[in-house]
């Protein structure tokens, strides 16, 4: 395989709190390659954008504690200083989040924005940068780009300012695009405008994609692979086909159980309780007093990652005892150095 | 006799703009919000109402309750007509009649446990005497799947879950005939909003309660209800049964809509399909075109859309469409 542009290794976020700290993301590993769009899916909690703000070094230190390694073409984001990490951030690494309003500063034109988070990484001449606010303005699909381009955030709809962000966001054709949520606060119509407006700009523009969502049909529709996470831990990653066919672990079997959809009626087929929070996670397997499946060893020991049937990898002790895996499978990752 | 009967339901909103902005735009603009909507719902029925921001669907389920004022438009609810009937003398309506929020956490009272906002509304409506309170209160924690301990504690102490859980405890406190659920699901975790989707029909099945179901989410629409609504820029577009609707819809909006919805994995239907990815996002309410309200989104837009709005007219038994593509039938 290709070097992957992304590489996320034993990643762990921890919080100092007065009763010790607390590990809200435990050896997180993935990686992802170029083009490829990766979900990165959970209920609240799972950890997921705390993961995505660690690989962007968001998290602010202390109180949080970020350890393991994120790699980025190669280079280890964790050892770099702030100033380096905010080069790489905006230009080689592009980010956008769930509430599009919020990101863009109410009291300046829109085309002025994007011409200022341009300024910030290329060295053009602001009347170069200004003709190529207007293309990319057209380019995410605003209509009248060049005169949409004067007018300021509050006239923007919310899905036409996630377009925006999105437009500021691959101005400067990053490698890798982190989206956290970035449809949840929009209408379906809109929402399915602004994924398709994604994933035509990946293919374009050669982008790995991060999606952090908990929406497991817009994961289906738009990744290649997916990752799924449960109390701070990776439980399954898989790719798209296998996910959805031959779930591995018992909460994605569960998670999916719970769209409705499937069935015209009848019953959900719902996961009793709710996930453990960060001060009370039960040792083991964290999933194992809400799984149906559980045995007497789920409680007592964390499973590891390993192989199972379809090409998925999963955390699961029971993974391999329905014949559909191999037990015997050595781990797909591999240990650490 | 439907339990409930909505006839040419309207609310415009005046707009504000002080009196500069009135002075200058001349004759007062309104935003209708809801623009004559008629619909019925039996008793122990479901009738899903769907559509997107704006819509005008939660202004619907408040008008509905008389949580809100209509213009003009006529609720009858077991066929008497509430809403003309002065705002002291809704007791009995609205002990009949109920609403279930999407976060309970703000229509909960912050410093009263569980066991107290219970019992509030049996005590407000004289329905069981103080010494049998305690266990009217136990009796609706065991119906919502909570536990007799939850009686004593604060909302900050629940999850989301169990927090919606007494949201439609206190509902159910009593004894309504209709609940409308205002988004009840959209603010919970996948697994807990299956779990509290379950109560909603096993409810329904053994109360014999009916349900006006206002939801942005299709999924959600889908499963809980025996008829859908679909409405956009204050109308209906569509009503017809749940089966039907999502088996073939047939106006041209709810065509969009369902084809835009995420659906897991079968790999046929994708949302990125760029012949039924909609174009463009919904006009403002307040200066709405002459013909139909769709029309500037439509794809099959012909001259008579931008002249004429096409009513609801029944296109077979229980399904009504308002487009002037099926004037002659479904054909």
């Amino acid at each position: 395989m290709m070097e992957p542009v992304l590489e996320v290794r034993d990643l762990v976020v921890e919080f100092a709190t007065e009763d010790g700290p607390l590990r809200a993301v435990d050896s997180v590993s993935f990686a992802i390659g170029r083009g490829e769009i990766v979900g990165l899916v959970g209920e609240s909690g799972a950890g997921k954008t705390l993961t995505a703000e660690a690989i962007l070094g968001l998290i602010r230190r202390p109180p949080g504690r970020v350890s393991g390694e994120v790699r980025f073409r190669g280079q280890d984001l964790l050892s770099l200083e702030e100033r380096a990490l905010a080069r790489i951030r905006g230009k080689d690494i592009a980010m956008i989040f769930q509430n599009p309003g919020a990101s863009l500063n109410p009291v300046f034109r829109v085309g002025d924005q994007l011409v200022e988070a341009m300024a910030l990484h290329l060295s053009e001449r602001r009347g170069v940068l200004r003709v190529r606010a207007g293309e990319i303005l057209s380019r995410v699909g605003i209509p009248s780009a060049a005169a949409r381009a004067r007018d300021y955030p509050h006239q923007f709809s919310g899905g036409m300012a996630q377009r925006v962000m999105i437009g500021m966001g691959v101005a400067c054709t990053p490698a890798l695009l982190i989206a956290d949520e970035p449809t949840t606060a929009l209408d379906v119509t809109i929402q399915a405008q602004v994924l398709s407006l994604i994933r035509r700009l990946a293919r374009e523009l050669g982008m790995a994609v991060l999606l952090v969502s908990h929406d497991l049909g817009i994961v289906s529709q738009m990744c290649h692979r997916v990752i799924v996470m449960y109390a701070g831990r990776v439980v399954e990653e898989a790719s798209i086909a296998t996910v959805f066919h031959a779930p591995a672990h018992p909460y994605t079997r569960a998670l999916i159980a719970c769209l409705p959809g499937q069935d015209e009626r009848g019953r959900l087929g719902a996961i009793p309780g709710v996930m453990p929070g960060l001060t009370a996670l039960p040792p083991g397997c964290r999933f194992h007093p809400r799984c149906g499946v559980a045995e007497a060893r789920c409680a007592a020991e964390v499973p590891r990652l390993r192989a199972a049937g379809g090409g998925q990898i999963a955390a699961c002790h029971l993974v391999g005892n329905d014949g559909s895996a191999s037990r015997r499978a050595v781990d797909a990752r591999g240990e650490p150095e | 006799m439907p339990l409930l009967a909505v006839e040419d339901l309207v609310k415009h909103f005046p707009l504000g703009g002080g009196l500069l902005g009135r002075v200058l735009s001349g004759p007062a603009r309104v935003v209708r919000a809801v623009d004559g909507v008629s619909f019925t719902i039996e008793p122990g029925e479901t009738l899903g109402l769907v559509g997107e921001s704006g819509c005008g669907k939660t202004t619907t389920g408040r008008l509905v309750l008389r949580a809100i004022e209509p213009t003009r438009g006529r609720i009858l609810f077991e066929g008497e007509d509430i809403s003309a009937r002065p705002a002291g003398q809704l007791l009995s309506f609205r002990r009949k009649a109920q609403i279930v929020f999407q976060d309970p956490y703000t229509s909960l009272n912050p410093r009263m446990t569980v066991g107290r906002a219970l019992a509030e509304p049996i005590r407000v409506h004289g329905l069981a005497e103080e010494r049998q309170i305690p266990d009217r209160v136990r009796a609706l924690l065991d119906m919502v799947g909570l536990q007799p301990e939850h009686a004593g504690r604060y909302p900050h102490e629940l999850s989301g879950g169990q927090r919606q859980r007494v949201g439609i405890a206190r509902a159910l406190a009593v004894g309504p005939r209709l609940i409308v659920g205002d988004e009840a699901v959209s603010a919970l975790d996948v697994s807990v909003r299956a779990q509290i989707l379950n109560l909603f029909v096993d409810l329904r099945e053994r109360l014999g309660l009916a349900y006006l179901f206002v939801s942005h989410d299709l999924g959600v629409i889908r499963f809980v209800s025996h008829r859908v609504a679909v409405m956009y820029l204050g109308a209906l577009v569509e009503v017809a049964a749940t089966a039907a609707l999502f088996k073939q819809p047939l106006h041209p909006y709810t065509q969009a809509l369902l084809a835009a919805i995420p659906t897991i994995g079968d790999g046929r239907t994708s949302i990125f399909d760029e012949a039924r990815l909609l174009e463009g996002e919904l006009p403002s309410p307040i200066d709405l075109p002459r013909g139909c309200r769709f029309a500037s989104r439509c794809p099959h837009r012909f001259a008579r859309c931008d002249e004429v709005e096409p009513p609801l007219r029944a296109v077979a038994p229980g399904h009504v469409v308002a487009c002037h593509l099926y004037e002659g039938g479904t054909s």
